[in-house]
């Protein structure tokens, strides 16, 4: 009996295709299951349509995306990024929502020389002295939002503003990063516990210390509930509420009007005006029938560079140097439009402040209303002392 | 007993075998893939000692996981790289948790022991998440392998592999011992009746502790080995759910037996891993899994093939 | 001062909240002995046919009713199914089985709707914000809840306490062989005490829709949170769950909001800002933890309800 499992379970744990030397293998690591799979299925299928709009082949060589779920865990993560190097010996690794999960797989992946491309997280340690050359940003360093957002309060010349993240290493890296270029006064910095469902406490303080606006990072569940409460509470009308990764196409459909009129900040959003956006939109629209959120734009992206990468090799995969030559020059088409790559290979690119308004179509949407900050860098690129 | 003896000397056999039958299929992924499994199976006999022999229900076990796994990564951050430092501190500060832990919570029974060790795990987890100078939720990742001198270098996988084996073997081997002695006897004395071993004149509570913190310390090794397998610690191997897929591979396996577990943490990994392959909904599978095996195989896997190699035997 | 009192409300509503998820828990615990983790699961399920009712019919209380029906019918469901042979194992069968039923529906609600968490406003009539202190305008919506809530303990405390079927539920937990001897079926008296059970944690999910997130695990948070007040409380204790539901919810709400400033005082700003949030967490389990030293039974163990 014994044997006969032994035997079923390596049938199924050996690879499926062996050896197929011209065939790309895409490794995409995100979340698909729990709550938070929905940013997966956003980064699932915006690198379906990609590649599909591609014929299936990037840089002319038929291609395959194999999926990793991270279940949201860096240790996981971790596991997953060891098996698509070492078993599925993927030529490409990409995806990546959580800063955590990407620390934890960082070294292993750039060890083996493989292209790390990241579709989301963006943490400050592999945009300073960590940088390697063969990473590649599809997105921004953590810092770059919420940087772009201190610095319109600050244009602005707003003070007294409160601030409230989630108590974790993402909850505090947003708000020095806020800091980082707003010289006005913050009248509090609170950090509610990770996960938290009820902020009426903190609601609460708010209403007692009386800011002039209120600056959050909230991401998923826990920003649909604060968007939702703080609505609730009337305190809308009475302190404008600015946010970053808090209201996004994956979670206004849940908030509804108690967001209508926020602010966000983003270096994307679905109605940037350039050719290449629109057609990204339109064609997810048109497969998908729901808003693309950024999740969904840089994974396009991640997809349109490796296209990029393999193209300007010729197809030769062992030719990394001349990947990331192409990579660098950041000439592909991009949903952001154009753009350049810094030093630590992180893009350098405007951020834009978003607000969300109804959409003709039923629901809402975000728009962008302003360029916040034209040619952003991060602010981490001088602690990168890679080669080039 | 015969059919038990076979099963345990296939597997173990089997464990002994992966490397070279991997290396000569040039698929050296299975190495650490059965390094993991032998990692987990250690922390779910850890936990087969106090909840299949002593009927304690630890919703808190992936906490000494989780300090013996932190233990590697804290040293090494300050550049202490020893390995029998490493391990001796995992081992000690893991028996220190547990003695604390197990002093406050023994003092209650049943769903009460089970919410108190809950309790407990969390405040675990969120002490690794404030943790800021050790990474917090962000982690922490350990430059370099546990150093034993150059006659045992984590650096190579089979090492490795080798090393976690014979800690595997070690543990079932004085797990045995343990059971079957007299502290055994007395420890399923307490799961059966309570009752009847304190009117006998039996300190349970000192029996409950002393196993408690055998359990916990041993869990602190698995850490340290895990610490060294992902070169990576995270405070998310400490959440309350993680101490509950510890125990279904405890379940998995077979109640009470020490090797079940083993047979449960491969079965519960390799589904894990097969499973989350062929569908992101693949919990939607694993819960009935669960739901059936404990309702009608009280026994686990491992009691299926004493039965069936009794029966054919 | 004001400020102060409107934390001590936050934390009560909190709390309020918090019994009528941890009443049903206690209930099942305390009348047929079975942990039901699932209890989370049926919350869920309460939220999600509310939100998925209201989006097709624009009626909040449509939605209450058929999230009521659904949970009442699934729940009759897991407990012919599953239970009836849990009831004679011991406690961690009962927490696996359970726990097998979480991964379960987690998935389920997303395979039927998806993986976007859902849309659910607050009731029309209840938006507005009603000023219960001087100069605080206190959402309606929250008002409305404390008053369910205590509606809920009355009428819980009269059934149980002075009708024939709270007699026969509460002869049930404490002799069910000698109950069965008399000629009371049993069995369905348990399948009725865990429909009722069931219909508390749907209720609890429909009334946290409209503020909290609507999104497949949405249980899993709360169960902790209920576990810790019924054992607070003393398991098979209404009484108990109803003041340890109260003090888990002040205390956490002063804990969030006070603590730091507290910290402070003591340690300085950067310190408490270091720990203030951390220990603020666990503030909950620290409170479980002190009463079970005290009193490992829970403050209210029940001899009977």
């Amino acid at each position: 009996m014994k044997k006969y499992l032994a035997a079923v379970a390596s049938l199924l744990l050996f690879p499926a295709s062996a050896g197929a030397a011209d065939n790309v293998k895409i490794g995409f690591i995100t979340t698909l299951s729990g709550p938070a799979g929905i940013i997966g299925k956003h980064m699932k299928d915006a690198s379906e349509l990609a590649l599909m709009m591609l014929g299936g082949k990037v840089g002319g060589v038929p291609a395959q995306i194999v999926y990793g779920d991270d279940q949201q865990k860096p240790d996981i993560g971790r596991q997953v990024a060891d098996e698509m190097l070492t078993r599925d010996k993927v030529d490409f690794l990409t995806g990546v929502i959580w800063s955590n999960v990407m620390l934890a797989i960082y070294q292993p992946a750039i060890q083996s020389g493989t292209l790390l491309i990241s579709a989301n997280a963006g943490p400050h340690e592999i945009a300073g002295e960590k940088c390697a050359p063969n990473f590649f940003s599809a997105s921004w360093q953590n810092d770059q939002t919420p940087e772009a957002m201190g610095k319109f309060m600050d244009d602005q010349k707003m003070s007294d503003v409160y601030l409230i993240a989630p108590d974790y290493a993402a909850g505090h890296d947003m708000m020095s990063g806020f800091k980082r270029f707003f010289k006005g006064k913050v009248v509090a910095e609170t950090y509610a516990k990770f996960g938290q469902s009820d902020y009426q406490v903190e609601i609460s303080q708010i209403r007692d210390a009386n800011p002039k606006a209120v600056f959050a990072f909230l991401p998923g569940g826990m920003g649909i509930q604060f968007v939702k409460q703080y609505a609730q509470a009337g305190m809308r009308e009475k302190i404008p509420l600015y946010s970053a990764f808090t209201v996004d196409e994956t979670t206004l459909p849940a908030i509804g009007d108690a967001a209508e009129g926020n602010y966000e900040v983003g270096f994307w959003s679905p109605d940037l005006d350039n050719p290449r956006n629109k057609e990204f939109v339109t064609a997810f629209r048109q497969k998908y029938n729901y808003w693309p959120s950024y999740y969904a734009a840089q994974s396009f992206d991640a997809i349109a560079m490796i296209d990029r990468a393999v193209a300007a090799a010729k197809g030769d995969l062992a030719d990394k140097k001349t990947m990331i030559a192409a990579l660098e020059k950041a000439d592909f088409p991009s949903v952001r439009g154009k753009f350049k790559y810094n030093t630590n290979h992180f893009p350098i690119e405007n951020f834009y402040l978003l607000r969300i308004v109804k959409d003709p179509d039923g629901g809402y949407v975000r728009k962008t209303e302003k360029t916040v900050f034209a040619d952003h860098a991060d602010a981490y690129a001088g602690e990168c002392k890679m080669q080039h | 007993m015969g059919g038990r003896c076979g099963a345990i000397f296939v597997a173990l056999a089997a464990l002994a075998l992966v490397p070279a039958v991997a290396t000569v299929a040039e698929a050296p992924f299975y190495i650490g893939l059965f390094a993991r499994i032998m990692v987990f199976a250690i922390a779910a006999l850890s936990l087969d000692l106090i909840l299949g022999y002593g009927g304690l229900v630890s919703f808190g076990h992936a906490a000494y996981f989780g300090i013996g796994a932190y233990a590697v990564g804290i040293l090494s951050y300050y550049g202490v790289n020893d390995g029998i430092a490493h391990f001796a501190t995992a081992f000690i500060a893991a028996a220190i948790a547990a003695l604390f832990i197990g002093f406050v919570s023994l003092r209650t029974s049943g769903v009460y022991f089970i919410m108190i060790t809950l309790a407990f795990g969390q405040m675990v987890y969120f002490v690794g998440i404030g943790l800021n100078e050790y990474g917090g939720d962000d982690g922490l990742n350990i430059a370099r392998h546990s150093n034993f001198g150059a006659a045992l270098d984590f650096d190579r996988p089979v090492v490795f592999y080798y090393f976690t084996y014979a800690l595997l073997l070690l543990f079932l081997f004085l797990g045995g011992r343990i059971v079957r002695s007299r502290f055994g006897m007395l420890l399923q004395g307490v799961k059966s009746n309570e009752r009847r071993m304190i009117a006998l004149g039996f300190p349970t509570f000192r029996y409950k502790l002393a196993a408690f913190v055998m359990a916990g310390a041993v869990c602190g090794i698995a850490g340290a080995l895990f610490a060294n397998l992902t070169l990576f610690v995270s405070p998310s191997i400490m959440h309350w759910t993680r101490s509950g897929e510890i125990m279904m591979m405890v379940i998995l396996g077979g109640l009470g037996s020490l090797v079940g577990p083993v047979f449960g943490a491969a079965v519960y990994l390799i589904l894990e891993s097969v499973l989350s392959r062929l569908t992101e909904h693949w919990q939607a599978v694993l819960g009935p899994l669960l739901i059936l095996v404990v309702l009608f195989s009280k026994t686990g896997l491992y009691g299926i093939f004493a039965v069936s190699r009794r029966r054919s035997g | 001062m004001i400020y102060a009192i409107e934390q001590v409300l936050n934390g009560v509503q909190f709390g309020v909240m918090l019994f009528l998820m941890a009443a049903g828990l206690t209930l099942i615990f305390g009348i047929m002995n079975l942990i039901n983790l699932a209890h989370g699961s049926l919350y869920m399920i309460g939220a999600y046919v509310a939100a998925g009712v209201f989006s097709a019919t624009g009626s909040f209380l449509l939605g209450l009713a058929a999230a009521l029906t659904a949970a009442v019918l699934i729940g009759i469901a897991i407990e012919i199914i599953v239970f009836r042979t849990l009831y004679e194992r011991d406690h961690l069968d009962q927490v696996l089985a359970t726990f097998g039923l979480i991964l379960f529906f987690n998935e389920m609600v997303r395979i039927l709707w998806g993986s976007t968490a859902l849309y659910m406003p607050v009731p029309g009539f209840l938006s507005g914000r009603v000023e219960l202190l001087p100069g605080i305008p206190y959402p309606a919506y929250r008002v409305a809840i404390i008053a369910v809530g205590l509606a809920i303990a009355l009428l819980l405390y009269l059934v149980i306490a002075r009708t024939r079927i709270g007699m026969l539920i509460r002869a049930g937990a404490s002799n069910r062989v000698m109950l069965g001897a008399l000629g009371i079926n049993v069995t369905l008296l348990y399948t009725l005490v865990f429909a009722l059970g069931s219909a508390l944690a749907a209720l609890a999910g429909v009334m946290a829709g409209p503020i909290f997130t609507v999104e497949s695990g949405m249980g899993e948070s709360v169960l902790i949170l209920a576990f810790v007040v019924i054992v607070i409380g003393g398991i098979g204790s209404i009484r108990g769950a109803f003041i340890a539901a109260l003090l888990v919810g002040v205390v956490d709400a002063t804990g969030r909001a006070f603590l730091r400033p507290f910290l402070t005082i003591f340690m300085g700003g950067s310190a408490a800002a270091k720990f203030g949030p951390a220990l603020a967490s666990m503030l909950i389990y620290i409170l479980m933890v002190a009463v079970l030293f005290v009193r490992p039974q829970g403050l209210f163990p029940p001899r009977g309800l």
